[in-house]
């Protein structure tokens, strides 16, 4: 051991704060579009959607993980295919026999959780190459990150678009719905807004970074050139 | 020495054996076949009991008064009374099936009778309840529709659109006509703003009562008949 343990395990913290902040899958990397845009128009929903993600992600990542070192190169594609695939029927099955309503209005987008990139996309790009502590951080990290932007989206969307917060009526009777929150124009406008904001806080942030370095005068002025 | 977990693994992989691929692979499908079926074999019959309940929760809603309910199977051109736990039918085709409901005395009220028609958007499927006696449609329900929001969808639960459904004759056929010009017992009052999706409707319930009829009188008249003796 040439790590001492403290390195190692503000390491697997970075890892997973990572994919709930700085890295965001889709406010900062802008992944896994099709549930992020389709399945977001009641918090419920969205709720439901990032917890199933969650679970395909933390055990294909904890299988890829640990079988990093057995999968041959030339079908790892293929293999995490067979891993996710599997999670994912097993993530329908569980949510058709625990809440049958969930599973109706999700509907298809369950069986999509295969072609979600955020999934296939963690397992080739750190799974694979990352031991199984760090992995799994980087697992729960990220969908937490996903299930807490698909939460923004559909509380937003929930609110504007039928007047209710996790089917709870907020505003009474005289509240007219922007109906078209809830239909799909609705989840551009709204993941629209919420990306403007995020790229304005990183803008922000950086500003702050970069005017407290020495020298920055003389980069930008550089840049600037 | 630890491998630097920081540092992608440099190395080439060392060239695997085409047995090796192929072997991966297998075990791969292998135990994905074994985790699926243990899956499946544990949620179906948690999955059918929802359905079965989802089922008989929308029966009592569309027959009012209705404790207890049968299922009809359409079989050589009549209704035959399936046993309560029937086996589902394997492959083939999907059996043409309607409810006959009984309430707390175990006389027979009337009948649910599932019907599908496009709408606006994809397939509305609906169940609805029919009095033989007053030959009249007495609950309707959608199961399933993904009509438009907020105009489309108060097909589901708009209450004006649904008192429609409290007595509506099937004689001589159902038609639907404006919000406000309904006059006869066997008119439905369209929803303003969704004239297609409340279109839909009627003529789901045009159809599949023409259908369903003349077997529904068959076996009710049957029934009259057992029930006098």
């Amino acid at each position: 051991m040439n790590q001492p343990k403290s390195i190692e395990s503000s390491r697997t913290a970075e890892e997973f704060l990572k994919g709930i902040w700085k890295e965001n899958p889709v406010f900062v990397a802008v992944l896994g579009m099709c549930p992020t845009l389709a399945v977001t128009n009641t918090a419920i929903n969205s709720l439901a959607m990032g917890l199933a993600t969650t679970f395909v992600l933390f055990f294909s990542s904890l299988l890829v993980s640990s079988l990093r070192n057995v999968i041959p190169k030339q079908v790892r594609i293929t293999t995490f295919i067979i891993i996710i695939a599997t999670f994912v029927t097993v993530v329908d099955f569980m949510l058709a026999a625990i809440v049958p309503q969930v599973h109706k209005e999700l509907g298809a987008f369950i069986a999509l959780i295969v072609v979600n990139c955020l999934i296939l996309g963690r397992q080739e790009a750190f799974a694979s190459k990352h031991n199984i502590k760090l992995a799994l951080a980087d697992a729960l990290g990220m969908s937490l990150g996903f299930t807490f932007a698909l939460l923004c989206i559909g509380v937003v969307r929930e609110i504007l678009g039928s007047g209710s917060l996790f089917n709870i009526s907020l505003f009474g009777a005289g509240f007219e719905p922007w109906v078209v929150m809830i239909m799909p124009p609705g989840g551009f406008f709204t993941l629209g807004f919420l990306l403007l904001f995020f790229n304005w806080l990183q803008k922000k942030r950086k500003e702050k970074a970069e005017g407290n370095r020495p020298g920055t005068q003389y980069e930008e002025a550089r840049e600037f050139l | 020495m630890q491998e630097e977990p920081s540092q992608p693994i440099p190395t080439a992989a060392p060239e695997s054996s085409s047995f090796r691929l192929v072997a991966t692979l297998g075990l791969a499908g292998f135990f994905s076949g074994l985790v699926l079926v243990s899956a499946f074999l544990y949620t179906q019959p948690i999955i059918a009991a929802n359905r079965a309940k989802a089922l008989e929760q929308a029966i009592f809603r569309v027959l009012p008064g209705c404790t207890g309910f049968q299922t009809l199977e359409l079989r050589e051109g009549r209704l035959v009374a399936l046993e309560k736990e029937a086996e589902e039918p394997k492959g083939g085709e999907e059996p043409r099936r309607i409810y006959a409901g009984y309430n707390e005395q175990e006389k027979l009220i009337g009948f649910a009778i599932p019907g599908e028609e496009p709408g606006y958007q994809d397939l509305v499927v609906a169940l609805f309840g029919y009095n033989p006696t007053e030959k009249v449609i007495i609950g309707f329900e959608v199961l399933e529709s993904k009509e438009t929001p907020g105009l489309g969808d108060k097909i589901m639960k708009d209450a004006a659109f649904h008192a429609n459904f409290e007595a509506l004759a099937v004689e001589p056929a159902i038609t639907v006509v404006k919000k406000g010009e309904k006059k006869k017992s066997n008119e439905i009052e369209a929803i303003t703003g969704a004239t297609i999706s409340s279109k839909a409707v009627g003529r789901l319930l045009d159809k599949s009562m023409a259908g369903w009829r003349p077997l529904i009188e068959a076996y009710w008249k049957d029934y009259k008949k057992q029930d006098s003796e």
